[in-house]
């Protein structure tokens, strides 16, 4: 039991970060208006839940600029997709044992 | 501790998967609608080869210019409803008619669509149009398989039913028309009906 719970990330553990990775593991890159409308949070919520994912590397952040507008892209790292497969994994065996 | 949130979680992160990759706003209603067009299209195509004088109908004659016209509304006719039902039905579930995964829809459509497009022009030029009616039902069916990853699965079966119809129709070349209005008529309403019945009335 210990076990699993050690991977239960704790990175995870809010909707709004677990919906940005769960959009992240299925599209290559989603821009920062997409996560926007398809989690319906404010932009700070998103940006401030952003900013935790990459201080844990789990995604990487890519500004520039499409014209003269700022645009955002959002990209799931190796190490944030292994670690969300292995949250899935210990939620699925949590939900079993229960 | 407590599994219900757990639970709650994995719900969640499919739900996430699933409406970040597929377009859900797509109407069933349109898919009713064009198979009517495609009905009433046949009917009109029907009347114009019976009221042709000879035999066959050349690339020249009058006759193949209006069926080509009629062709031309009904697919017109069918972008514009399902334009106007999905933008309408994407309005009601909050989603944007052009977002990442409309885009995504239309792109994996467009690309059998397109190329079968092309082709029939070429053999048009080159004056063999015998295969041109069943490879409309053909190629339509492949750009709805394809594009059914990125919506509802439905529109996978309603592919694969029109690429069976269209080889049916290369075999049986004397019945173009009742394939065709079997493909884009009777399938048309009948799916657009599964579709509507199952996501869009409540």
């Amino acid at each position: 039991m210990k076990n699993i719970i050690q991977h239960i990330n704790k990175a995870f553990d809010h909707r709004i970060r677990l919906g940005i990775m769960s959009i992240l593991m299925v599209n290559e890159s989603a821009d920062f208006n997409t996560l926007k409308e398809l989690l319906g949070v404010t932009d700070g919520n998103l940006a401030s839940h952003a900013k935790a994912l990459e201080a844990e590397e789990y995604i990487a952040i890519e500004k520039q600029f499409i014209g003269k507008k700022p645009n955002t892209s959002y990209k799931a790292t190796k190490l944030g997709k292994k670690a969300f497969q292995e949250h899935i994994e210990a939620l699925e065996k949590l939900i079993r044992k229960s | 501790m407590e599994a219900k949130d757990y639970l709650k979680d994995i719900q969640d992160i499919k739900e996430m998967m699933s409406k970040s990759t597929q377009f859900i706003s797509l109407s069933g209603l349109a898919g009713i609608l064009a198979g009517i067009y495609a009905l009433i299209g046949a009917y009109i195509v029907n009347q114009l080869i019976s009221n042709h004088s000879s035999y066959y109908v050349t690339l020249e004659s009058k006759t193949f210019k209006l069926i080509l016209l009629t062709a031309v509304i009904v697919l017109v006719l069918s972008i514009v409803s399902a334009y106007i039902l999905t933008a309408q039905k994407a309005k009601k579930q909050n989603e944007k008619v052009w977002n990442a995964s409309s885009k995504r829809l239309l792109a994996n459509f467009s690309i059998p669509l397109i190329t079968g497009g092309i082709l029939i022009l070429l053999l048009l030029k080159n004056g063999s149009y015998g295969l041109i009616a069943p490879m409309t039902l053909i190629f339509y069916g492949l750009a709805c398989v394809n594009a059914s990853k990125y919506t509802f699965r439905d529109i996978k079966y309603l592919g694969i039913t029109e690429i069976i119809l269209g080889l049916f129709a290369v075999q049986f070349s004397g019945y173009v028309l009742v394939f065709w209005i079997l493909g884009f008529g009777v399938c048309h309403i009948l799916y657009g009906s599964i579709m509507y019945f199952k996501y869009e009335r409540n």
